[in-house]
């Protein structure tokens, strides 16, 4: 009889005592969310799932809604970092709440590549003048003479070219009209530079960097433009682009690199934010010989004062992706930070969390 | 003592509703009218929050966004014809392509064509189509029902070249291969409510064809088919209005060009992919626009709903000559 007595109090003793831990336990962990572009998303997600293998408490969940609707989440405070392809605008950082304030931090860097499908996946070789005029719709097939001259080997199809462009608004168009704006007035006037943009007509769009994939996979005579490491992943073939030097260049580490090498970041803060340095930068059209002409950086969003704590797993998740992290970027198709970017990075980073 | 031998079988004999019946019905009649009210209510809520807004860029760009052709964020010039032409151009088709089939499906299926337990299996079959998620539609129209359908339509295009409805090659995406896609999705939807409008016809009907002398067919085209006409225009338009809506397939099969071509194999948009593809990136004034095409896109369901039971109300009073 004592003996059950016993029993059963001991038994009651453990259950309050579990209930009464669990809660703790659970609150020890921290979770981290964040939201914005594809582009980076599957470089992020891996950071995010390394970083919680190490940090067991510690949970971090980004989803690539797009840039724009990052900016937006950003705005509305409903995460606790953003990611951006296009950084932000002096608009948009007018709208965030200047007790959170802003820090935008360059993360890591990709490529935007023009793939085709041709029959037998030959070497492609596009000079400037014949890009431009392709994207502007003044070329439409591929039995054109500067072609012809600049790929003296290549046999082409009695096709016309047809144009695969992304149908939503993204981060790579941007980037992508952005080069082409920079290179040619004409384009800058009749197509513009944007994240979408007023393309001819006969195009065809495709919605994300995956849709435009395989989009061009299945049209003989297309040619479209897409990440880098998309193209990397899927296989697709990439065309050999003519930089501002005149030089032919493929797209890959070593020639991105020195694209955002000639990176010149402004000197002054960012708009409404003394003391945070202006990390917003584009090449649009690098000078470098060996440079791939089409190369960008892309942006996480913070918020410069905050709770300290969180402030601080903020700052070592991005600790982890700016040393770790980069190891592993150029095998997933991105370049990893300049060594000079990546100084800059960390001692804006210090901003994080308002503690000096 | 002998007992009642029929106790088992006649428990309660007819008598008015008791209070508690009375209660019961009020209750349910109660849950069943604050049902369709917050369905009601929640239509209203829709369409005052995508008005409010949209209210901005009704403001500023009024009746001729309806009419503009162009969507240029960069210099914020922002039209939908072109939309509204491929919502209902594309709409169109698929109800012409996947009403003829579904209501072909649904005769095959319920005029004795078939066991009556094979046509349940068919039956099954084809309801299932409608699970499939709409993206990999999509997928399926990239990769096999593009190339399948390339070498035909630029034979039409080569042959036929001066017919507007093949003035254009194929590119790939464009309206042929999303009407088809569309046609396909649409198909369940329409067979399974043909099929019930059939089954409801009662079998006195047919019976009586017979005896007058008809042949199967005439019975088919003459009776049951106006019979069940009321449920089959139903299916159409419930068909008509998802062929609107879609989103996904479209997005990825439509090829997203602002154009109005009568060419089927022309890139052309929808409203709803328009939504789809630009909404996640919008900035705050293309935001705006997105919710005045949104509330475009309301209205032509709406208009089509409506019609369409019009069209229904004066099919019944024709064929089945009810007032």
């Amino acid at each position: 009889m004592a003996l059950a007595s016993f029993t059963r109090r001991t038994l009651a003793a453990c259950t309050l005592s579990a209930l009464a831990f669990a809660p703790l336990a659970h609150a020890e962990e921290t979770q981290l969310t964040g939201s914005g572009a594809s582009f980076p998303f599957p470089l992020y997600a891996k950071w995010a799932k390394d970083f919680s293998k190490k940090n067991k408490d510690i949970q971090v969940q980004y989803q690539a809604v797009g840039s724009g609707a990052g900016i937006r989440a950003f705005i509305a405070e409903t995460v606790d970092f953003a990611a951006s392809d296009a950084a932000m605008n002096d608009e948009e950082i007018a709208k965030v709440p200047a007790e959170k304030g802003v820090v935008l931090l360059p993360m890591t860097a990709g490529e935007v590549v023009l793939s085709y499908n041709l029959p037998g996946n030959p070497e492609l070789k596009l000079p400037r003048d014949v890009m431009n005029d392709i994207f502007l719709g003044k070329l439409t097939t591929w039995q054109d003479e500067r072609l012809q001259k600049a790929n003296p080997d290549v046999k082409f199809p009695d096709d016309d070219i047809t144009v695969v462009r992304r149908s939503d608004s993204s981060g790579t168009t941007y980037v992508f009209t952005g080069h082409l704006a920079c290179a040619s007035d004409e384009f800058k006037k009749d197509v513009g530079h944007g994240k979408s943009v007023d393309w001819p007509k006969s195009f065809v769009g495709a919605p994300k960097n995956d849709g435009v994939a395989a989009m061009i996979k299945q049209t003989p005579g297309a040619i479209g433009y897409i990440e880098y490491g998309y193209a990397e992943a899927t296989g697709q073939p990439m065309a050999t682009l003519q930089n501002k030097a005149g030089e032919f260049v493929k797209p890959g580490e070593a020639s991105g690199q020195a694209a955002l090498a000639s990176a010149e970041f402004p000197s002054g803060d960012l708009p409404g934010y003394e003391g945070t340095p202006d990390l917003r930068v584009w090449v649009c059209d690098p000078e470098g010989k060996e440079a791939y002409p089409i190369a960008t950086f892309t942006w996480m969003l913070m918020y410069q004062h905050q709770d300290e704590e969180k402030a601080k797993v903020l700052r070592d998740f991005v600790e982890y992706g700016l040393n770790e992290g980069q190891k592993s970027a150029p095998k997933m198709g991105y370049i990893p930070l300049p060594a000079n970017v990546k100084a800059k990075v960390e001692e804006a980073l210090k901003l994080v969390g308002g503690a000096e | 003592m002998v007992s009642n031998p029929f106790a088992h079988v006649v428990t309660k004999f007819s008598e008015p509703p008791s209070a508690s019946d009375y209660a019961v019905d009020k209750a349910l009649r109660m849950i069943v009218q604050g049902a369709a009210a917050v369905i009601l209510l929640l239509v209203a809520y829709i369409i005052f929050e995508l008005g409010r807004q949209a209210l901005p860029a009704i403001l500023s760009f009024g009746p001729g966004f309806l009419i503009g052709t162009d969507w240029n964020v960069q210099e914020k010039v922002f039209g939908i014809l072109p939309e509204i032409w491929g919502t209902l151009y594309s709409s169109l088709l698929a109800l012409f392509i996947g009403g003829i089939f579904g209501v072909a499906i649904a005769i095959f299926l319920t005029q004795d064509f078939l066991d009556h337990r094979l046509s349940n299996v068919f039956r099954t079959i084809v309801e299932m189509l409608a699970a499939i998620p709409s993206v990999v539609y999509g997928l399926w129209g990239i990769y096999v029902l593009i190339p399948l359908i390339r070498p035909g339509a630029e034979w039409l295009h080569e042959t036929f070249g001066w017919f507007p409805l093949f003035g254009t090659d194929l590119a790939g995406p464009g309206m042929a291969p999303a009407a088809l896609v569309l046609a396909v999705m649409i198909l369940p939807t329409v067979a399974a409510i043909s099929v019930d409008a059939f089954r409801r016809v009662p079998y006195k009907v047919k019976e009586a064809a017979y005896g007058m002398g008809t042949t199967r067919w005439e019975a088919i085209m003459k009776v049951m088919l106006p019979t069940a006409s009321s449920g089959i225009l139903a299916a159409l338009v419930l068909g008509f209005g998802r062929a609107l809506g879609e989103t996904m397939a479209l997005a990825m099969l439509i090829g997203n060009s602002n154009q109005i071509s009568l060419s089927l194999f022309a890139p052309a948009n929808t409203l709803a992919s328009l939504l789809a593809s630009s909404f996640p990136e919008a900035g705050p004034v293309e935001v705006q626009a997105l919710m005045y095409a949104a509330l475009a896109l309301l209205a032509i369901t709406l208009i089509v709903n409506v019609l369409g039971l019009w069209i229904m109300k004066a099919a019944t009073r024709k064929f089945e000559g009810k007032a």
